[in-house]
């Protein structure tokens, strides 16, 4: 126990310095006067005036049509994958709603995965559509960010930056480079890195096996450092060739969890306002160390039933005991809770173990992260998302003192918070409304795996993690139909874009006002009081919204498991 | 009517019987319609009371005793917000009644040409209109608001101002406003009238005081729409519900789906009617604190900016220091005999009608130096001040020259002359500066003669609220035309934060911009036309009533009163509106919680029967536990209509301390509070053996 503590402890540590450095190096490219030649060329390719600055609108369009242009790109690819290289083994085309699920999961940065990798994918389709849709994805994401931050730090100003000069050097100067030496160390950890499809191995027994390979190493770097998670291999981040060793999964947490804990900083420092950084990074944190301890002790509790029958779930010398199913036993309880927690939190999706198999406690945990959508959160939209939450914050509270609020100096009006609710409404409206959709949908019970409240999760974990672009599933469900693959896509986009897109026009509208300087008579929002009114908000908030769905799905599971009924 | 509303009860027998009357009349759908809060629970009151008339056929959505009660209580909750609503109108209204009485039909004789003597005709005040020229003669109403072209006489502006001491008003200058209903006392005046009937002033307060669809202020828009965008939340929440409901019945196969009516309490449970119910009470009775201050505010926005403020500019006389300053001594300069100096000093003051002009003839005559003079024949020699010259004097026919004023005037004007301000004196007059004091020299030709010393008094208790302010976080500057040594003396014993001296209208313009550019809101007083640019540049800008009508038209605010003192009262009605908001708000949504805890378990109890163990709060029987919350919800806006028409008490004790301690109130109490009245309500109804 105390070396599971310790253990996590030194993760979070180790996360938190590397926060701060990458934070500092995010915030120099972002404020970068000067052009490399390399984008300087890239410019000129493209025709772009990298001197000129957009307004939020022009910046979120520029966001939006790059990103529809991509998908329809993704999307074609896969519908002609037939004609397309490197498919040895001869795998035939997506159907149109799967590529359409396919191409909005990872231009969404979602990367849900409706198909499983080994066959429904050739070579060139798992790197010209999903490792380039990961990169554009995460690095929109990121773009997203930026702008918004440079919103909220100018007075009086009309732009927010440009989008294209953001664009490219996030992809030059963070993406690339960092996926790189990602994938040289997973090479050196032994994930494959190949153009062939397959190779046999001889197994034990003398028999031939044929074992599909591929570009892993250079998928699963951005799969994580831009909090993708669609995995390679149908089995995702547990499958060995992914994430063969305790260092790899170290990796893995610690690149899910870089960028998003960096942005924090990027803003205090680009906000000069260093404490509001680590406040936000410590909402974020609280958050985390208070889910990471519901799922390690739930999945390390078990399942009571079986104790009652006579199996020892207890830690002891011999065994590491807990809720091992569907877990490998190589990471364990600690290691997998940990990465759960993760995952789900910097919605990345990627997973080492298998998420419908965890407690109903530990389900209703990695359910939670996703409603929630900002313990972390992904790539750029997690910060954004906590904004949002502190705009609210600052709603709430902040009349309490006697002023009409402000948040870091912008009074929040009207405006603000129509497109705030908007986004407020956005999220849980794609996930109960899709939901409650597929409730009333005539084919639902036969995708479904379990009945009884297990099911209901099932459905709702799918929703969930489509709107919160995460992408893990619970895997017993099949979501390959028209209708899901549909309803899916849709939620995907319209969670994203409905959150990301109000957000960056509260960017433009605080950027155009003047920036009103603090006195004792301002709410102080750079204070440990400040960051738990936040948690608080976020809980409320979030927990006002889902409770009744999670009181049919996890809540009452664990309640049914507890009292002898399991699904 | 100064303080007769001040202290109007909360809960005034006479209004209370109209409110309910008012919460009645008030279930009319158009009523209901823009505030879509409660416009949800009306809608759910008529759900379940159809729902009711469907069970009573005996094919029931629930028992019908259930959802008789629960109709019951809907409908409770709509009326209890309209009778909030129509408390808060109806003491408004109480005060615009007894405004209104001042505004009789007036006769006013309307003059052919716009000058005195020429013919006029008795026309009614009601058919007047801009640019018309009237005669007011002695006894006669003012029949509209205008400016004084011609004569001057002494008005009692007691209606308005509830000041009984006349006021002079007369042509030209910064008293040439009269406001319709006040009443000429003495002499006459020519008037033009610069509104049309219906827009003068006590009009514009009436008609804000009774317009029930006043304009919502910026803060109320966006707090309007928060809650709009929670109720939606909350609308998405119950409806996808009922699907959740119906689908895990299907798959576990068991239990019953959750009927309409529980779903109906649950949302109205959830949604922010408390604040929703309360909203519009809070700005009506903002409105009415200002108006029982006498303040009037031309916008509700006004009186909300009135609390984001962070500086003060506030003038000197009458603001900070007791109204006028008085000479308590004459300080010959060396070389002078003294009895010359205080001839000419009471010579350059004799005609000068200003206060601090007669407490110098007064001292002059104490000293017992003078001999009789012709006084009526010297006010046709004498120079008034100008802003310019910043001197007043008299320029006697024997070819004398006295002047007085500040010492760089004096030392400008004797320098021209060839003279010079002697050193000795120079000494005397930073003394007198830094005592606080105003030096006022006095020359004659290009000799100066000596200093009068003019003490300020600051006004009593002032540096106590100026401690305050500084806790609000609100900075307060000092303005004056006084010198820097001066202003900085009476400053200090004040307790300014900082002071403009010397200021000129332009300076004080400019200060207002540099504040503003740091990112400031500015609130200041005026009551000249020259101070019009500034308050109209100001953030809140407080007029006199006695100022101009430009200075009126510029600020967004008028006292009247005509003390300047009360822009601090401004600012705490201004934040004491803004927390009621804030805690409403806060209290509001902290409630849903317990409420989740008491309807969650019950209303799933009938699939999931394990759900019970949410329970915590052991609440009798499912029907009793939503019950008990739907009349919980309903009582707690009754229960807080005082503090929403009181506001909540401010504190100047700065913005973190206040908000903890609004967050334990309103926060942490509104978490606590339903468990314990919900507890209590349902074992209310647990005894009577209904449920």
């Amino acid at each position: 126990m105390l070396i599971t503590i310790a253990k996590f402890a030194v993760v979070l540590a180790l996360m938190t310095g590397l926060a701060v450095i990458m934070g500092m190096y995010l915030a120099r490219v972002f404020n970068l006067g000067s052009h490399s030649l390399a984008e300087r060329q890239t410019y000129r390719l493209l025709g772009i005036d990298a001197s000129t600055e957009m307004s939020w609108s022009h910046y979120a369009l520029a966001l939006l049509m790059s990103n529809a242009v991509m998908m329809l790109l993704g999307y074609a690819l896969l519908r002609l994958q037939t004609w397309l290289p490197w498919n040895d083994l001869n795998i035939a085309a997506q159907t149109p709603d799967l590529a359409f699920n396919t191409a909005a999961s990872f231009i969404t940065n979602t990367n849900w995965q409706a198909y499983s990798g080994e066959t429904s994918l050739s070579n060139f389709s798992q790197m010209a559509v999903i490792t380039f849709l990961m990169f554009v994805g995460s690095t929109s994401g990121i773009v997203a960010a930026a702008g918004f931050m440079r919103g909220m730090s100018r007075s009086s100003a009309q732009a927010i930056g440009n989008f294209w000069v953001d664009f490219t050097r996030t992809t030059y100067r963070v993406m690339l480079p960092l996926s790189f030496v990602m994938a040289l160390l997973y090479i050196w950890q032994g994930i494959p890195q190949t153009l062939d499809s397959s190779a046999v191995v001889s197994t034990l027994e003398g028999a031939k096996q044929q074992l599909i390979v591929g570009a892993v190493a250079s998928l699963e770097s951005i799969k994580h450092i831009g909090t993708n998670g669609g995995g390679f291999f149908s089995m995702n981040a547990a499958h060995p060739f992914e994430n063969p060793t305790p260092l790899t999964n170290l990796l893995h947490i610690l690149s899910m969890l870089l960028i998003p804990a960096a942005l924090t900083y990027t803003f205090g420092s680009m906000l000069m306002k260093r404490k509001q950084g680590w406040v936000f990074f410590g909402t974020f944190l609280v958050l985390f160390i208070g889910f990471l301890a519901l799922t390690y002790h739930a999945e390390q509790t078990g399942n009571p039933l079986l104790s009652a029958l006579g199996a020892d779930q207890s830690v002891n010398s011999l065994q590491g005991g807990g809720n091992l199913e569907g877990k490998e036993l190589r990471f364990g309880i600690a290691d997998t809770s940990l990465f759960v927690t993760t995952t789900t939190g910097a919605t990345t999706g990627s997973v080492n173990a298998m998420h419908d198999s965890l407690t109903p406690l530990g389900g209703l945990v990695a359910l939670a992260q996703m409603m929630l959508n900002c313990v972390f959160g992904g790539d750029g939209v997690g910060l954004i998302n906590l904004i949002q939450y502190a705009i609210l914050t600052v709603f709430f509270v902040g009349m309490m003192i006697g002023r009409s609020p402000e948040f870091l100096g912008k009074k929040i009006e009207a405006k603000e918070i129509k497109l705030v609710m908007l986004s407020v409404l956005a999220h849980p409206l794609c996930v109960l409304g899709f939901t409650a959709l597929a409730t009333v949908w005539p084919g639902t019970l036969d995708s479904l795996n379990n009945l009884g409240p297990h099911g209901f999760s099932e459905l709702l974990y799918a929703y969930t993690s489509g709107t919160a672009n995460n992408g893990s599933a619970f895997a017993g469900f099949n979501a390959n139909t028209p209708f899901f693959n549909t309803t899916i896509g849709l939620a995907m986009l319209l969670g994203r874009f409905f959150t990301m897109l109000p957000l960056l026009a509260v960017a433009g509208s605080l950027a155009a006002k003047k920036t009103l300087s603090e006195s004792a008579g301002t709410v102080p929002t750079a204070t440990p009081l400040f960051m738990f009114l936040v948690v608080f908000i976020i809980l409320v908030v979030g927990g006002l919204t889902f409770l009744p769905a999670l009181a049919l799905g996890p809540l009452v599971e664990q309640l049914l498991m507890l009292s002898g009924q399991t699904f | 009517m100064k303080n007769e509303q001040k202290r109007l009860p909360v809960f005034e027998r006479s209004l209370l019987i109209a409110a309910c009357r008012g919460a009645i009349t008030k279930l009319l759908p158009q009523n209901q319609w823009h505030n879509p809060v409660m416009f949800v629970v009306y809608l759910g009151s008529i759900l379940t009371t159809l729902l009711w008339l469907q069970s009573l056929s005996g094919a029931g959505d629930d028992s019908s005793g259930f959802i008789l009660s629960i109709a019951a209580w809907l409908w409770f909750t709509v009326l209890f917000a309209n009778f909030a609503e129509a408390l808060a109108e109806g003491r408004s209204r109480a005060q615009a009644a007894s405004l209104r009485k001042m505004k009789q039909q007036t006769p006013a004789k309307v003059l052919k040409e716009p000058h005195y003597g020429a013919a006029w005709t008795q026309m009614d005040s009601s058919t007047l209109h801009k640019t018309m020229v009237v005669l007011v003669e002695a006894g006669d109403l003012i029949p509209l608001d205008g400016t004084v072209i011609e004569g001057i006489a002494s008005v009692d502006e007691s209606a308005i101002t509830g000041e009984s001491t006349p006021v002079i008003r007369e042509a030209g200058g910064d008293f040439s406003s009269v406001t319709g209903g006040t009443r000429v006392l003495s002499d006459w005046l020519v008037v033009e009238i610069t509104v049309n009937p219906g827009e003068s002033f006590i009009d514009r307060m009436i008609s804000m005081v009774e317009s029930a669809q006043r304009r919502k202020t910026p803060n109320e828009v966006a707090l309007a729409i928060l809650l709009v965008g929670l109720t939606l939340l909350f609308l998405l929440v119950i409806v996808t519900l009922s699907s959740f409901s119906t689908f895990s019945v299907a798959i576990s196969g068991a239990g019953s789906p959750v009927s309409i009516t529980v779903l109906i309490a649950l949302l109205v449970c959830l949604i922010p009617t408390t604040i929703g119910g309360l909203l519009s009470a809070i700005g009506v009775a903002g409105m009415s604190r200002m108006m029982a201050a006498n303040v009037i505010a031309t916008s509700g926005r006004a009186i909300e900016a009135a609390g984001d403020v962070d500086v003060l500019l506030l003038d000197k006389t009458g603001t900070i220091t007791l109204g006028n300053r008085h000479a308590s001594h004459l300080w010959s300069a060396p070389d002078i005999q003294q009895s010359e100096f205080v001839k000419a000093a009471w010579l350059a003051s004799v005609a000068d009608e200003t206060p601090e002009g007669r407490s110098i003839v007064l001292l002059a005559e104490q000293q017992n130096y003078l001999s009789e003079h012709d006084t009526d024949r010297l006010h046709e020699y004498f120079v008034p001040f100008t802003a310019q010259t910043r001197m007043s004097g008299i320029d006697l026919p024997d070819g004398r020259i006295i002047r007085k004023g500040a010492a760089d005037a004096i030392r400008k004007h004797v320098e021209e002359l060839g003279g010079q301000l002697p050193q000795a004196l120079q000494i005397r007059i930073d003394e007198v500066s830094r005592r606080g004091s105003t030096p006022l020299v006095v020359s004659v030709g290009n000799i100066v003669l000596g200093v009068i010393e003019l003490k300020d008094v600051v006004k009593p208790g002032i540096k106590e609220r100026f401690i305050e302010l500084r806790n609000m976080g609100i900075k307060t500057v000092m303005i004056t035309g006084d010198n820097p040594l001066t202003a900085a003396a009476i400053a200090a014993e004040a307790g300014v934060d900082d002071f403009l001296a010397e200021a000129r209208p332009e300076d004080k313009l400019q200060m207002i911009r540099d504040y503003q550019a740091q990112g400031r809101l500015v609130a200041m007083t005026g009551d000249g036309t020259n101070d019009a640019p500034a308050l109209a540049q100001a953030d809140v800008a407080l007029a006199m009533n006695s100022g101009t009508q430009a200075a009126k038209e510029a600020g967004n605010m008028v006292d009247l009163d005509n003390n300047p003192t009360k822009l601090i009262e401004v600012v705490e009605v201004g934040k004491q509106m803004l927390m009621t908001r804030g805690a409403l708000t806060t209290f509001s949504l902290a409630n849903d919680i317990a409420k989740y805890f008491a309807i969650i378990p019950a209303a799933f109890i009938a699939t999931y029967p394990q759900l019970s163990s949410l329970n915590f709060m052991h609440l009798g029987s499912p029907k009793s536990a939503i019950l008990s919350a739907v009349i919980f919800n309903a009582l707690i806006i009754i229960a807080l209509v005082p503090l929403a028409l009181r506001g909540v008490t401010y504190k100047a004790i700065g913005a973190t301390a206040l908000l903890n301690r609004n967050l334990l109130i309103y926060g942490l109490g509104g978490i606590i509070a339903p468990f314990i009245g919900i507890k209590l309500i349902d074992m209310l109804l647990t005894a009577t053996g209904l449920y």
